[in-house]
C-alpha cells in the first residue's frame, strides 16, 4: 500500500509499504477513505518531537471503512464506516473508566519510554513517535486499529467524510479546549492561534455561550475565518495583544485564555523572548518556544483559566510562574479525551448546529501529501487545512 | 512534481551545508573568545587578542542566527562579509618580522576555502524564489447555519464535567 513516511527533518515521502495485518483479536483494519495533515504533524516534520525513526508512517486524522475485524472485536463489522480518534484507548483501565482517554494506561505498547520521559505513560497515538507506541499512522491506504472495539466512532449514513473526519481530533480538541475553560455567559475568551484547532475552539466557545471571543493570529486568511466564526480578531503583527485585550475587557483581561499554538510559537523581533527561544532551540538549550504561555499568564484576568490544547513536547524556559501563582490562575491542559465528546459532537453535526467542513481549504491525493506539508507549514496558497484522499 | 523534487533536494543539501557552517561558526567563535592568545601567538598577531575575541562574538552570533533562522541565506552572506574581514586581518600580518608567516599562510588558505563554501551556500539558498501568497477570502466560512451571534449559547444544554469545572466553593456568588 501507499503511505506517507517520515524520513527525517522536512522529509516526508509517499512510499510503498507492506499492508497492515490483524495482530490482536480486538484489532480492525480500516481502509482509509479520507485523512488529513494536522498542525501537530508539523512538529514532527520540523523534527521538534523526538522519537521518530525513518520509515515511520505518519498521520493521526483519518477515517474509512472497516475491511477486516479481529475475532474478539464484537463492536465493529466489515463494512462499518468509522472515524478513528487519534488516541488509542483500551476502554478498560482506570483512566479510561474515568474518561481520561488520552492517558490510557494500557494502549502505549512502549509505555516504558513515555514513563522515562514523562514520569508515567500516556495513551498510544497513531503516527506520533515511538514515545506513544510507534503505531503506524493514518496517512495511508490502510491502517491497523488496535483496541478497535473501544475508540472508533461509527458514522451513520447521510454525512460526508468532510463533515465527520474532524471528530477524530481537531473538533473535539477545540471543544475540550473551550469546555476546560468552564465558560460563563459573562466571559471573554481569548484564543491564541487561528489554525484549525483554534477555529474549532472559537466556534466551540461561541456555542458554549461566551460573551466575547477574541482570536489572535497574524495570517489574514486565518483571521478572516476566525471572524466568520464569531471572533473579534487581533493581528499581533499590527497591534499589541496585551493592550488590545485590556481595551476589550475594560483593563481587566480576559477571564479565559486558550493556547492553540503550542511549542512552535511564531518568532518575531517584536517579541524578543521568541527570538531568544529560537536561538536556544537551535543550539538545543530549549526544546519548545513558549511565548504564548508567557503572554497568556501576563494578560489573563486574576483567578482566570488557562486552557492548553496546543502541543508541547519537552522543556520550556523562563515561564513567569510567580505571576501565574500570585494571580491564582487555573491551568487545564492535555491531549484530547476524544471519546468523551464524540457522541455529543456527532449529534450536533447531525442536527446541523455546525458543519466542520468549513475548515478545509485544500483537498489533494495522498501522493501529493509530501509537497503539502511544506505548503501547510509555510501557509502558502492561503492553506489552513489539508485533506488527503488515498 | 519532478522539478519540485529536484529543487527540494537541492534546498535540503544547501540547508544541511548551512547548518554545518552554523555549527562551525559557533565552534570557531568559542575558540576565538576563549583562547585568543593561543591563536594570535600561533599566527604572529600578538597584541590583537581583543580583535580576535570580537571576531569570535561575531562568529557565535552569526552561527546561532544561521541555525535559528527559517531562511539562513542572509546570515550566510553575513559570514561572507566576516570572511572578508578575517582575510584582511590575516593579510595584514604578512610583514618582514612575523616569524609565523607559514601558519598565517595556512590560515589564509583555510579562510579562503571556507569563504568559497559560504558563497556557494549563500548562492544555493538564495536561488529558491519567494513563494507567491494569494490571499483567499474565507470571510463566509462560519461553519454555522446562521450568523454566529444567533448561534451564541446554542450548546448551553452541554453540562461541563465536574473535573473541568470551577469548584463550587470558588464560583462567583449569584
Amino acid at each position: 500500500m501507499k503511505a506517507l513516511c517520515w524520513q527525517g527533518k522536512h522529509d516526508i515521502r509517499c512510499e510503498t509499504v507492506p499492508d497492515p495485518r490483524i495482530e490482536h483479536g480486538r484489532d480492525a483494519i480500516v481502509k482509509v477513505t479520507t485523512c488529513a495533515i494536522c498542525g501537530s504533524d508539523l512538529h514532527l516534520y520540523n523534527n521538534f518531537i523526538p522519537g521518530m525513526t525513518p520509515g515511520d508512517i505518519i498521520g493521526h486524522e483519518f477515517m474509512g471503512e472497516v475491511v477486516e475485524v479481529g475475532q474478539d472485536n464484537k463492536k465493529l463489522k466489515v463494512g462499518d464506516r468509522v472515524v478513528v480518534p487519534f488516541t488509542i484507548t483500551c476502554g478498560e483501565c482506570e483512566q479510561c473508566q474515568r474518561g481520561n482517554f488520552s492517558v490510557c494506561e494500557r494502549s502505549n505498547r512502549k509505555g516504558n519510554l513515555a514513563a522515562k520521559a514523562f514520569g508515567h505513560t500516556t495513551a498510544g497515538l497513531f503516527g506520533y513517535t515511538h514515545l506513544t507506541g510507534g503505531y503506524p499512522g493514518g496517512q495511508a491506504e490502510y491502517v491497523r486499529v488496535p483496541f478497535a472495539d473501544s475508540a472508533p466512532v461509527k458514522i451513520p449514513n447521510g454525512l460526508s467524510d468532510e463533515q465527520v473526519l474532524f471528530l477524530g481530533d481537531i473538533f473535539p480538541t477545540g471543544w475540550q479546549a473551550a469546555v476546560q475553560c468552564d465558560i460563563q455567559p459573562s466571559d471573554t475568551v481569548a484564543i491564541w492561534g487561528c489554525g484549525p484547532v483554534g477555529q474549532f475552539a472559537i466556534r466551540s466557545a461561541v456555542l458554549l455561550g461566551a460573551k466575547q471571543v477574541v482570536a489572535i493570529d497574524r495570517v489574514p486568511e486565518r483571521l478572516a475565518m476566525a471572524e466568520a466564526g464569531g471572533a473579534v480578531t487581533i493581528n499581533f503583527e499590527e497591534e499589541s495583544v496585551i493592550e488590545r485585550l485590556n481595551e476589550l475587557t475594560q483593563g481587566k483581561g480576559p477571564e479565559k485564555c486558550i493556547d492553540c499554538v503550542g511549542l512552535e510559537s511564531h518568532v518575531s523581533m517584536k517579541h524578543p523572548d521568541s527570538v531568544l527561544d529560537r536561538a536556544k532551540q537551535a543550539v538545543m538549550l530549549e526544546s519548545d518556544r513558549p511565548h504564548v504561555l508567557r503572554e497568556m499568564i501576563y494578560v489573563c484576568r486574576p483567578a482566570g483559566v488557562i486552557s492548553i490544547p496546543g502541543v508541547y513536547g519537552g522543556l520550556v524556559d523562563k515561564i513567569p510562574f510567580g505571576a501565574s501563582m500570585n494571580k491564582g490562575l487555573t491551568w487545564r491542559m492535555g491531549q484530547t479525551h476524544v471519546n468523551r465528546w464524540t457522541d455529543d459532537l456527532l449529534r450536533r453535526i447531525q442536527e446541523g448546529q455546525i458543519d466542520p467542513a468549513f475548515v478545509i481549504t485544500h483537498t489533494v491525493r495522498l501522493e501529493e501529501g509530501p509537497a503539502y506539508y511544506n505548503i501547510f507549514r509555510d501557509k502558502q496558497d492561503s492553506c489552513i487545512k489539508v485533506v488527503l484522499k488515498p | 512534481m519532478a522539478r519540485e523534487h529536484r529543487e527540494s533536494h537541492r534546498d535540503r543539501s544547501a540547508d544541511a551545508l548551512a547548518r554545518g557552517l552554523g555549527w562551525f561558526s559557533i565552534g570557531l567563535g568559542l575558540a576565538e573568545v576563549l583562547a585568543p592568545r593561543s591563536l594570535t601567538r600561533a599566527l604572529g598577531l600578538n597584541g590583537q587578542e581583543r580583535l580576535v575575541q570580537a571576531y569570535g562574538v561575531r562568529e557565535i552570533a552569526t552561527g546561532v542566527a544561521i541555525l535559528a533562522a527559517r531562511n539562513p541565506a542572509p546570515w550566510i552572506w553575513g559570514r561572507v562579509g566576516g570572511d572578508a574581514l578575517d582575510l584582511a586581518t590575516l593579510a595584514g600580518g604578512f610583514h618582514e618580522d612575523n616569524p609565523r608567516k607559514t601558519n598565517l599562510g595556512i590560515a589564509l588558505g583555510a579562510v579562503a576555502a571556507v569563504s568559497a563554501l559560504d558563497v556557494y551556500c549563500g548562492t544555493a539558498l538564495s536561488a529558491a524564489s519567494e513563494p507567491q501568497r494569494p490571499i483567499r477570502d474565507y470571510s463566509r466560512r462560519t461553519g454555522f447555519p446562521r450568523d454566529p451571534q444567533a448561534m451564541r449559547g446554542s450548546a448551553t444544554d452541554f453540562v461541563v464535567p465536574p473535573d473541568m469545572r470551577t469548584p463550587d466553593a470558588l464560583r462567583p456568588y449569584a
